[in-house]
């Protein structure tokens, strides 16, 4: 190609060099740098919409909920007789305190519904169809523990609300037939509420669960990878619409087959 | 690789479809209606039949067939044939002896036995101490004297003074005289047979006459009360003064306390649940059960769901 190329100074080249030798070091051992690279340049439908962001947008919520949970661990305090007053603490004394909690607070919610709604797209789209029923069962897992953690949270203020709340819940879970009786005393940590039960839910809610989440979000992500993303059930592209116009270059590769059948 | 496309590939489903959504939104209008009223679930049926039938006609009508006619081999092909994560070892590749499938073997049963071992004790370590131990002591309430016949006490106790705030219960307690010798007493339980919610004296409380006493195992604080039934703030629950439900959600009568006199004082020594009760005060007919947690049937069709459950 006739493109006029402006060679770099010496100078900049041994800069560059330097600035890039860490991440070569890495690549080289690893091969990390361009895994990483690939999952962020990789292709994806020409005509993709702003609802395929929500699945990003709940994984934010869940990394923003992960640290400011551990965060607010450093000051909590799981005994009966110590969690509420160290949540005021944290509330009232602790400088940001109330930020950070407000943000776990809020954020919890704010994490459920982006589930619901990145859901939602994927219904709406079909995007659970062949092949990516797996993926589907995957997110409904996620859901299930997503919700599982807001129950667990919910405890941990240990105020009148808290308390009573998760009484209702777990003899709600408790009226499950056959089963249910059992499954109230595995979650109380005995036949009612009692000293065991705040920390129990909160090793629930943040050793058990958040690791469980982690691991099924890297395998959705890993399915995501491996399958591409749909394209709006609308796209001129989508299977079963008629005649599908000339594929775009751009869903060469990943997302349309390349011929060789790699993923090149 | 999943997609197909392009003018030689087929479609590997049905064109997409509007109906499933049809049939969801009336499954959701008959669950409201089963809430709101008859009326409304028959129009969700309806809806959900009628979209139901249209949605299983198109999967299973003449353009569904061509759909699922297999594709021609270069169409859609199955996502594997893209290659494997990581390339299979070819079977040919390695020779393999007795002596390494021996290993392999040992290896992998190794490795399961010690993750075996591991598991068990931690899992058990988990589960099994809730279901140990749940007997706690009995509870001395104060001497029977100090309970009038014919009144209503709000009694509030620890049931286990070691545990703490969190093992404070409320029992209401009305001393119904003597039958046939013995004192009798209704000892009835706060927990909702809902789900658990501390039901309310609706009625007077004499917050003045509250006095909290020291008992020979726990501190006790009683309350005089004059309600003219039980009510739960959490869902409307409702119970007459033999605790029986009236309204709302509970699904049997309130828990009752089992006491014993001891040197003229009450002790309260376990719990029983109640389907419901016959009469009133001494002269009560109560359908008896062991003690189950709320929510649950003890009596009626569906107590079949709850045939066995952890013992206290
Ligand atoms: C912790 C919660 C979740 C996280 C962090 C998450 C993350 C993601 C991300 C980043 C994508 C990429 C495409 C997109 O953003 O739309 C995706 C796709 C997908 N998700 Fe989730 N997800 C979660 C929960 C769920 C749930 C609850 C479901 C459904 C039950 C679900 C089903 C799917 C499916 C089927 C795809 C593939 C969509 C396509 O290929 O177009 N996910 N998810
Ligand atoms: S817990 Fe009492 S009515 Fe629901």
């Amino acid at each position: 190609m006739a493109v006029p190329v402006r060679t770099k100074s010496r100078r900049r080249q041994q800069l560059e060099e330097a600035a890039l030798y860490p991440l070569d070091w890495v690549e080289e051992r690893s091969g990390l740098v361009g895994a990483l690279k690939y999952f962020l340049f990789r292709k994806v439908p020409g005509d993709i919409s702003w609802g395929h962001t929500l699945g990003s947008a709940t994984l934010t919520a869940f990394l923003v909920q992960a640290i400011t949970g551990a965060i607010l661990a450093m000051y909590y305090k799981p005994h009966p007789d110590t969690a509420y007053e160290s949540i005021q603490y944290i509330t009232n004394d602790v400088t940001l305190g109330w930020l950070v909690r407000g943000m776990h607070r809020w954020g919890a919610s704010v994490f459920i519904i982006l589930m619901f709604f990145h859901m939602a797209r994927v219904f709406l789209y079909g995007a659970y169809k062949y092949p990516r029923e797996l993926n589907w069962i995957i997110g409904a897992l996620l859901l299930i523990l997503g919700m599982f953690e807001g129950f667990t949270g919910y405890l941990l203020p240990w105020d009148q609300t808290a308390y009573w709340a998760t009484v209702v819940g777990v003899n709600l879970q408790g009226t499950g037939p056959f089963l249910g009786p059992f499954l109230v005393n595995v979650l109380n940590g005995g036949a009612e509420i009692g000293v065991d039960t705040l920390s129990r839910f909160y090793s629930i809610h943040m050793l058990l669960l958040p690791g469980a989440i982690f691991a099924l979000i890297g395998l959705h992500l890993w399915l995501v990878i491996r399958l591409g993303v749909t394209s709006q059930p609308w796209s001129p592209e989508a299977a079963g619409s008629g005649e599908p116009e000339e594929p775009r270059p751009a869903r060469e590769g990943l997302v349309r087959p390349a011929r060789s059948g790699g993923s090149e | 690789m999943v997609e197909p496309h392009g003018p030689e590939q087929q479609p590997h489903a049905p064109p997409p479809s509007l109906w499933p959504v049809g049939f969801a939104v009336g499954v959701a209008v008959l669950l409201t209606g089963i809430v709101v009223g008859w009326p409304v679930a028959a129009l969700g049926a309806a809806i959900a039949i009628v979209f139901g039938f249209l949605w299983v006609r198109d999967l299973t009508g003449p353009a569904a067939a061509a759909g699922r006619e297999p594709p021609p081999p270069v169409g859609a092909r199955p996502a594997t044939e893209a290659g494997h994560a990581l390339p299979l070892a070819d079977e040919g590749e390695i020779e393999r002896f007795p002596r390494a499938r021996f290993l392999e073997g040992a290896t992998l049963g190794l490795s399961g036995l010690i993750g075996g071992l591991i598991t068990l004790p931690v899992a058990g370590f988990a589960i099994v101490p809730t279901f140990v131990g749940q007997k706690h002591e009995d509870v001395d309430i104060g001497e029977l004297d100090t309970f009038p016949e014919g009144e209503w006490q709000v009694v509030t106790f620890m049931e286990d003074p070691a545990e703490g705030e969190v093992s404070r219960r409320t029992a209401y307690v009305r001393n119904n005289g003597e039958l046939e010798g013995q004192p009798s007493l209704t000892v009835l339980s706060n927990r909702c047979a809902h789900l658990g919610c501390p039901v309310q004296p609706s009625g007077l409380l004499d917050e003045d006459a509250s006095e909290t006493v020291e008992t020979s195992n726990t501190v006790v604080t009683r309350i005089p009360a004059t309600p003219a039934a039980f009510t739960c703030p959490c869902h409307g629950g409702a119970y007459d003064l033999e605790g029986n439900r009236t309204a709302g959600p509970p699904v049997r009568g309130l828990d009752r306390y089992e006491y014993e006199i001891r040197d003229g004082r009450v002790f309260l020594v376990g719990a029983y649940s109640v389907g419901s009760v016959q009469g009133e005060g001494k002269e009560a007919l109560i359908k008896r059960y062991d003690l189950m947690n709320p929510g649950l049937h003890v009596d009626g069709p569906s107590a079949i769901m709850y045939p066995i459950g952890p013992r206290r």
